[in-house]
């Protein structure tokens, strides 16, 4: 029971980090139908941004890890919303009319100068760094089973950004914005929807809300490295195609549901727990080939 | 000059872009300084520059165009050439083997990007599929060495069968998900599997005709050449192979249907072109040739290990086919070349190749989406001798 509970939490704990990584992926097909490969290297930067600046709010003499905290994620999640509007505007706009393929190349050619500017100018970059504990090390023990305030404290926060995107989305004029750019590009704008700074806000958008990603990840897992970004990357792209790309509940979904698929490659599948990945992508591209277009498809239809 | 390009035959024009080509190769190979290379990159930018202005690369090109065999004869001329200036050095031997490998898988690839428009991003996986396979079976299975080439292009193929669902199920970037995921995970998969040799991978062993190994240097005319020499040869023969199949295939119906397929899904379906048989034939044939490159380059390297087929290398193998011009096969050939030499000659980047290569195709796609050496349009009529370059 209790190893179970622990798998549990870790479950959710992954799926939560992944949801955020999947909805920027979707937000972004949403406006342009473009996929931008980068993301997971965007969010490894953020990451970093995030260690570079608890260290430096350390350094400058503010020892209360709240305030160390509140740093650390303000600079991650302001600089990537820079960054990716910053590769919106100068890589994915610029390739619009060309052949598709090329902005997944674009992307993901960026994605590799990204991760390897990290291993060869970060200082020291090419080792995994420590990062800081900034969470209360707290631990609640229920019988035999111990929840961590730590892991407790990222998953609200986490759901809390999710819940916070959903307003945004649904309630507001610019979430009203991004949706009609989704919907038409045209269309909106003829309604006077400045189309340009709608596509760069929701980059910023996506890119921030995965350096919040970045940074949970490594609060979780106490250690950055140059590497993080290609899988959680890879796991966010699969998280929203099978739940559906350009879907927002579906991506939330699908990164509960490849959480749930690690879980269970590590728990009840008798090799050993290094082919947990192998076993997760096996069945979300088996998934691929069941339901090409994800468990919650978007409604379109093809024009000719 | 310019007036004198364009009255010289097409024909030799293409020989003398070639042996300009084989004099410069001859001299930059030799050079050991940093600085020595570096004036020749320059050098080489600005002859490419001044040859595209007097039109020496059009008239070359153009001959490609009517003559397909014979300019196919003097690039198998010039590589001879080139093995024979360096048949006793070691070094600029097995650089040139890795050129010509390199290019037979970028060659693969091409035929799975340039004509049919099916993303492959796990190339150095399949790659690496042949080069295990020839690590498993040379020397340790009664198969003769020689038979393994082909068998590690196979199991490269019925490897990439098990993909082939998803990604003819999907599109475009479906497929791309599909092909990263098997490109990451091939290398995790190596590391934890001992019967594989882990982490630290395996050797090798040479590849033997009977009566020849591969191992020892050939003595020719007394004098006694690298064992490279054996591996430059076949290396050059697999290439060659490669080049002839890509271009008959991209000059049949098949290749007419596969571009249809690229182009436009939809009106290619209503002509009556199976999309899905073009798809399968295109990742079948692709990891194929890539296969059987990797399993000679690993018998030539005589070690294999996780970290040589990293996805890093994938993305270095499409660099070559963007760089070199999606579809065009000899514009393969001269990136990968670029992509190979360049960071072994100039160590100073060999550290920050990736970052490099990375950024040049950012470039290409976004100010010469069509490669160094564009692909040039099909012509099933020899034209006549005398046609001015369109």
């Amino acid at each position: 029971m209790d190893l179970l509970g622990q798998y549990l939490v870790n479950g959710i704990m992954l799926g939560t980090i992944y949801a955020l990584v999947a909805v920027g992926f979707t937000l972004f097909f949403g406006v342009l139908d473009v996929i931008k490969f980068s993301h997971g290297d965007v969010l490894m930067v953020g990451a970093f941004a995030g260690f570079t600046a608890a260290l430096g709010a350390a350094a400058l003499g503010f020892t209360n890890p709240f305030v160390q905290l509140a740093a650390s994620v303000l600079f991650a999640v302001s600089g990537t919303a820079l960054l990716g509007a910053a590769i919106a505007k100068w890589l994915i706009l610029p390739l619009k009319n060309a052949p598709r393929l090329n902005i997944l190349l674009i992307t993901l050619m960026l994605g590799t100068a990204l991760r390897e500017s990290v291993r060869l100018f970060y200082p020291d970059g090419s080792n995994p760094k420590a990062f800081p504990a900034l969470l209360p090390s707290t631990a609640w023990q229920f019988g035999n089973f111990t929840l961590r305030a730590d892991s407790a404290l990222l998953v609200i926060a986490g759901i809390a950004v999710i819940v916070g995107l959903h307003m945004l989305i649904n309630r507001t004029r610019l979430g009203l914005a991004i949706r009609a750019v989704a919907q038409d590009e045209e269309t909106a704008r003829t309604m006077g929807i400045n189309y340009t700074l709608i596509v760069l806000v929701t980059f910023a958008l996506g890119s921030g809300i995965a350096a919040v990603a970045g940074v949970m990840n490594g609060l979780y897992y106490n250690e950055v490295n140059f590497g993080m970004g290609l899988l959680l990357g890879l796991i966010g792209f699969s998280a929203a195609i099978i739940g559906g790309l350009g879907n927002l509940y579906g991506a939330i979904l699908g990164g509960f549901l490849f959480a749930a698929l690690q879980m269970i490659g590590a728990v009840a599948l008798p090799f050993a727990s290094a082919y947990k990945d192998v076993f997760a992508f096996a069945v979300v591209i088996a998934l691929m080939g069941w339901k090409p277009t994800g468990l919650i498809p978007e409604r379109s239809s093809e024009r000719v | 000059m310019r007036a004198f390009i364009l009255r010289l035959p097409p024909l030799a024009a293409a020989a003398l872009a070639f042996g300009l080509g084989l004099v410069y190769a001859v001299v930059f190979m030799e050079q050991e300084s940093d600085v020595a290379v570096i004036s020749l990159v320059a050098f080489a930018a600005v002859a490419a520059f001044a040859a595209g202005r007097i039109g020496l690369i059009r008239r070359a090109s153009l001959a490609a165009g009517t003559h397909p065999g014979a300019v196919a004869a003097m690039g198998g001329c010039m590589a001879l050439a080139l093995i024979a200036v360096f048949a006793e050095d070691h070094f600029p031997l097995l650089m040139l083997a890795t050129v010509m490998l390199y290019a037979t898988a970028a060659l693969g690839l091409n035929v799975q990007f340039g004509y049919t428009g099916v993303v492959n991003f796990a190339g150095a996986a399949f790659f690496g599929i042949g080069a295990y396979t020839s690590a498993e079976l040379i020397g340790k299975s009664v198969l003769p060495p020689v038979l393994v080439l082909p068998l590690g292009g196979l199991i490269a193929a019925v490897i990439g069968l098990v993909l082939v669902f998803p990604v003819v199920r999907t599109r475009g970037h479906y497929a791309a998900v599909v092909t990263i995921a098997f490109s990451v995970l091939f290398k995790t998969f190596l590391e934890v599997n001992d019967t594989l040799g882990g982490p630290q991978g395996q050797s090798v062993g040479p590849v033997t005709l009977p009566g020849w190994s591969f191992a020892d240097g050939p003595v020719v005319f007394g004098v006694e050449t690298s064992f490279y020499l054996n591996y430059a040869l076949a290396a050059l023969l697999v290439l060659g192979l490669a080049f002839v199949m890509v271009r008959r295939l991209e000059r049949s119906w098949i290749g007419l249907a596969l571009d249809a397929v690229r182009l436009d899904e939809t009106a290619s379906a209503c002509y009556g072109i199976p999309i899905r048989r073009a798809k399968i034939l295109a990742f079948v044939a692709g990891n194929l040739i890539i296969g059987v490159a990797g399993a000679l380059y690993g018998s030539m390297l005589g070690y294999v290990a996780p970290t040589s087929f990293t996805f890093s290398d994938s993305l270095i193998l499409v660099a070559i086919v963007l760089l070199g011009g999606m579809g065009s096969p000899w514009g393969t050939i001269l990136a990968a070349a670029i992509v190979v030499i360049l960071p072994e000659k100039l160590q100073a980047i060999q550290e920050y190749r990736f970052l490099l290569f990375s950024v040049v195709v950012m470039a290409i796609l976004l100010f010469r989406p069509e490669g160094l050496l564009p692909r040039a349009v099909r012509r099933y009529l020899p034209v006549p001798q005398n046609e001015e370059a369109a």
